[in-house]
């Protein structure tokens, strides 16, 4: 076989987790009707925030928490803008990834090349190796399966409980929540602050986790990746997981392929993590039971009430 | 406790006082941060806002600079404020200026060594069909195939992307280049070349397309029917819909318009002031320009003056670093700010802010 | 590197006796990174040589730098109006500034300009330096062919362009040299600086079989994944000594300061004159960091051979007999490549299985 699937599986896994982490509290964050396109400068702004304290506390756990804790910040201050200055959403997104890449920077000055601890993997070393299932299923770090866990609960939440019932009338009508007696900006804050700490989450996976280091502009777009996938998973978070897999896969495969040598145009094998998606999100969209794109009714609308 | 009321129309005089007062307050903003590097804030403060455009050691090279780094980022921003006006979300004008400027270049280079006077306006019309068909591609799959647009425009950028490093290593290197990569140079080829067309000004084509740019779309929006349909759709589209505005024929022109001016600004910066097709192109003007759009309320004089005030920050920005070696960093948070600030004030434009006693409820 | 600041207590008393003794305006020098000094590869070397040059000429020099400027127009203002700010001589640290360097260079025939990894050289003020990299290649090639276990090695390279061509060439050549049974696998990360695809990339080569990374992209991802997996790899641009004695067996690292010492020297006391130099290990502009004591003490001790030839020039590592990928012939028997076709490389040699993109 040129590529072998088990390595494949482990490796996608590894590959779509920050993006899974970020795209999964975005999904919360348009759902509740709100457009933050600073997922970029959230993660990065995680991932100096994770490995600053990481290193201090010797704990990564601890680590990951700042990671959220800095996400979540960078997020307030969006809240702040959008939700009681009822800024424009999709400009003060970017303008916080403007200035979530520079703070990030300013931060992590000196901090390159420092010491990390140990990444811890829950299940015990024997299990690794038992055949197939070992290295796909229980050889990764703890985030991982939190990054996971966190899907199934957002699922549950967004379609089970009362909390997501709520979310997503606020994102479908926010005048009628309103009238409901809903709160509809405490709750559109709530849920920016979540896409925050989890695009934190995010950012300190790549560097607490994958890469180990700091270094400026390490997210290098993966904030980006995160917000398509959204759109790609039209607002359900099961296909969010689908899409991060899919598009993590490709990607670990066409690495993958070129290291196998088979006679396909590197530059084509690199653009084919996004070619790809673009053409299955063709095939779903186009079929015609499902009409509805699914875009929450109420996203990137400001909402105002002179009561 | 305080609360905003909606006003009935935006202040006239906040509309002109809001970015003022948010270019002071980030100053305060900014300069506290320069002191907590233990830097002169007074010093970076007039760095960056006065000394590109008034002090005689820079403003006489900067002023013109000004002009070449806005004249993209207005030309772009322009043909996405049409777009965003209807609700139509391209956010891959970056992908269509990198298109735009290898059709362009590929199409002079395709006639090199000639000088014919016409090659000049085949690559301007080469660079606006590539950018259009760019564009085109998340047009028709909104239209046709219902597939939306935000994705297919922002993940084509990394597409072109790819496609631009093969150019530059590969099917556009210049063959004199001893092997490294890149295209010729474009702009010192009389025929290929977008000059400088006042000595001195920094004016070349695509500044002047930008500034043409600016004064259709201001009488397109407020002086023609499609003007009035673009804010039809998307301000009420179900009324739009009833209003016999065609849905997809408004995709198609907004996209198609938005993806040709991108691809202008790739053909004039690589024909002008890159030079020439190399890996790393396209630095970010696509993106910018989505932020200048809405800086500029998506009002074509609010994005011109939106292009202009970015530019003077990155100039600034830079002359601040090397004069006083503020870290580019600390640069990019106070451009950050800046927005932050201009983007919350507008809400004194648009709400009057009001002090009312709790209601026992 | 301990050696270093010895050195420059030397070098500034040198140059110190040759210095006016009178104060005077400092005389400034810029700099125009591509990407940050905390990139801790590229650009980080470039900065260590920048604080070199301050550490050496003290109060008689000024730096400035700009950091992360884009390749093209960006950079033709970024110079500009470095000068403006009153820079006596300017130092752009990468292949894409050729153009804006030179355009800049016409403008100001006062100011001394050096431009790194380019060729173009327009005006009389223009000098070009460019490192013998391949030479460090052939030693960490020489390493990884005695050391890997499965005999395939992993190569992470960037954009298929004769610099980074080279260094494949040069590292497979002196591993086939001592293992005639050493394959390599290369993966185009199409990229510079983007730590999770290189660390994708590193993976995806371990998966493939490879027990030895090298890599020619800037950050140090990948040498995490060859830490945790337990295989080697080699310190690339800078030392990367934080990842030693393994993975990280040994490193190939840009060292500039020599050269930015001497020819700030040279401008400042008039002597500066346009040149071309391509150096390598003789003049020390290409370092091999630490060989640690993962490696076996007699693959060390040939390395340490090897080092010494590099060194005292006597060894070329482009020596024939050596085919091109297609079996013709390349180099004759004895022969040594000449440096334009080093430049311009764009093939592989024999024995590589991959093509090169394009």
């Amino acid at each position: 076989m040129i590529v072998d699937p088990v390595t494949l599986m482990v490796a996608l896994i590894t590959v779509a987790t920050p993006v899974l982490l970020a795209a999964i509290g975005e999904l919360v964050v348009e759902k509740a009707g709100v457009l933050n396109l600073g997922v970029e400068g959230m993660m990065i702004m995680g991932a100096v925030c994770g490995f600053v304290v990481a290193h201090h506390s010797g704990s990564a756990a601890v680590g990951f928490a700042a990671g959220m804790a800095g996400g979540a910040a960078l997020a307030m201050l969006f809240a702040v803008l959008t939700q009681l200055l009822m800024a424009n959403q999709v400009a003060s997104g970017l303008a916080l990834t403007l200035f979530g890449l520079g703070l990030a920077a300013l931060i992590g000055v000196g901090y390159g090349g420092r010491d990390l601890p140990a990444v811890y993997r829950p299940f015990p070393e024997v299990w690794h190796d038992i055949a197939v299932i070992g290295p796909i299923v229980f050889s990764h770090s703890a985030l991982v399966y939190v990054a996971l866990l966190l899907v199934v609960a957002v699922w549950l939440v967004l379609t089970r409980t009362r909390i997501g019932l709520v979310l997503r009338a606020v994102g479908e009508n926010h005048d009628a929540a309103h009238a409901l007696g809903y709160k509809v900006v405490r709750i559109r804050i709530a849920a920016i602050l979540f896409g925050g700490a989890c695009a934190g989450l995010g950012g300190a996976f790549l560097s607490v986790v994958r890469v180990q280091n700091w270094l400026e502009g390490m997210t290098a777009g993966a904030g980006w990746i995160a917000l398509a996938l959204v759109v790609f998973a039209a607002w359900k978070p099961w296909r969010v997981l689908l899409g991060a897999w899919l598009f993590g896969g490709i990607a670990a495969l066409q690495l993958r392929l070129q290291a196998a040598e088979v006679g396909v145009p590197v530059a084509l094998l690199d653009a084919s993590p996004y070619l790809i998606t673009i053409i299955v999100l063709v095939i779903i969209s186009s079929d015609r039971s499902r009409a509805a794109l699914n875009a929450p009714a109420m996203l990137g609308r400001i909402f105002h009430t002179s009561g | 406790m305080i609360a905003l009321e909606k006003r009935p129309q935006p202040a006239r005089g906040w509309v002109i006082g809001a970015p003022l007062l948010a270019v002071v307050l980030t100053m305060i903003a900014g300069g506290i941060m320069f002191a907590a590097l233990g830097k002169d804030p007074v010093g970076a403060i007039r760095i960056i806002f006065w000394d590109p455009l008034f002090s005689e050691q820079f403003s006489g090279y900067s002023r013109p600079q000004l002009l070449v780094k806005a004249g993209p980022l207005i030309l772009i921003a322009i043909g996405l404020s049409l777009g965003f006006r209807a609700g139509i979300w391209n956010i891959g004008a970056e992908g269509q200026y990198i298109v735009g400027a290898l059709c362009g270049a590929a199409f002079g280079l395709a006639f090199w060594p000639s000088t014919h006077p016409l090659i000049f306006p085949g690559m301007v019309l080469a660079g606006l069909l590539g950018g259009v068909l760019w564009a085109m591609i998340p047009a028709l799959l909104r239209v046709y195939a219902r597939t939306n647009e935000i994705l297919v425009s922002l993940l084509l950028v990394y597409v072109a992307e790819a496609m631009l490093a093969s150019a530059a290593t590969g099917w556009l290197r210049n063959p004199e280049g001893a092997g490294f990569p890149g295209s010729r140079n474009l702009a010192r080829h009389a025929g290929t070349d977008n000059p400088e067309l006042i000595a001195g000004t920094g004016m070349h084509w695509g500044v002047l397309a930008a500034f043409v740019a600016v004064i259709m779309a201001y009488v397109i929006m407020t002086r023609h029917v499609l003007g009035y349909q673009i804010r039809l759709a998307g301000q009420a589209p179900r009324a739009a819909r009833f209003g016999g505005v065609n849905a997809g024929r408004l995709v198609i022109l907004c996209m198609g318009v938005s993806g040709a001016l991108a691809g202008m600004a790739g053909l004039f910066e690589v024909a002008g002031p890159a030079g020439r097709i190399s890996i790393d192109f396209n630095v970010g003007y696509g993106f910018t320009a989505i932020i200048v759009a809405f800086l500029g309320r998506l009002n074509p004089i609010g994005i011109l003056l939106a292009g202009l005030l970015l530019a003077l920050t990155f100039i600034g920005g830079e002359l601040a670093q090397l004069m006083l070696g503020i870290p580019a960093p600390a640069i990019q948070a106070f451009q950050g700010m800046l927005l932050f600030f201009l983007l919350a004030l507008d809400v004194l434009a648009n709400y009057r802010v009001k002090l009312k006693r709790r209601v026992a409820a | 590197m301990k050696l270093l600041p010895k050195f420059l207590t030397s070098a500034a008393l040198a140059v110190g006796l040759a210095m006016p003794a009178f104060a005077q305006d400092p005389f400034k020098v810029g700099f125009i990174y591509v990407g940050t000094p905390g990139d801790y590869g590229w650009t980080y070397e470039h900065d260590q040589a920048r604080l070199a040059v301050e550490a050496t000429y003290g109060d008689a020099v000024e730096t400035v730098y700009l950091e992360s400027v884009p390749e093209g127009a960006d950079a033709e203002r970024s110079i500009t109006q470095m000068i403006l700010g009153g820079a006596d001589m300017i130092f752009t640290t990468s292949f894409g500034y050729g153009e804006a360097t030179n355009a800049v260079a016409a403008r100001f025939p006062d100011v001394y300009f050096e431009h790194a990894t380019g060729y173009m050289r327009e005006h009389a003020n223009v000098s070009t330096y460019n490192a013998r990299f391949y030479e460090g290649r052939a030693v960490l090639g020489h390493i990884a062919g005695q050391m890997t276990e499965s005999n395939i090695i992993g190569y992470i390279g960037s954009y298929p362009i004769p610099e980074v061509i080279q260094g494949i060439n040069s590292a497979f050549l002196h591993a086939r040299a001592v293992n005639p049974d050493v394959e390599f696998r290369v993966v185009w990360a199409y990229t510079w600086f983007d730590p999770a695809i290189e660390a994708d990339a590193a993976q995806a080569l371990i998966d493939a079989g490879a027990d030895v990374i090298m890599q020619h992209t800037d950050s140090t991802a990948p040498q995490t994944v060859a830490q945790e997996a337990g295989i080697i790899s080699f310190g690339q641009a800078s030392d990367m000594i934080q990842f030693a004695p393994r993975p990280r067996v040994a490193s190939i690292i840009d060292n500039w300061a020599p050269y930015y010492i001497r020819r700030v020297g040279e401008a400042m006391n008039g002597t500066w004159t346009q040149s071309d130099i391509w150096e390598g290990m003789p003049e020390g502009m290409v370092v091999i960091g630490e060989l640690t004591e993962a490696i076996p003490a007699e693959v060390r001790a040939s390395a340490q051979e090897m080092i010494d030839a590099l060194k005292a020039g006597t060894y070329h590592p482009f020596t024939g007999p050596i085919n091109k990928q297609d079996g013709s012939p390349w180099l004759a028997a004895g022969e040594v490549a000449d440096d334009g076709t080093l430049l311009g490389m764009n093939f592989y040699v024999e024995g590589i299985t991959g093509d090169i993109p394009n």
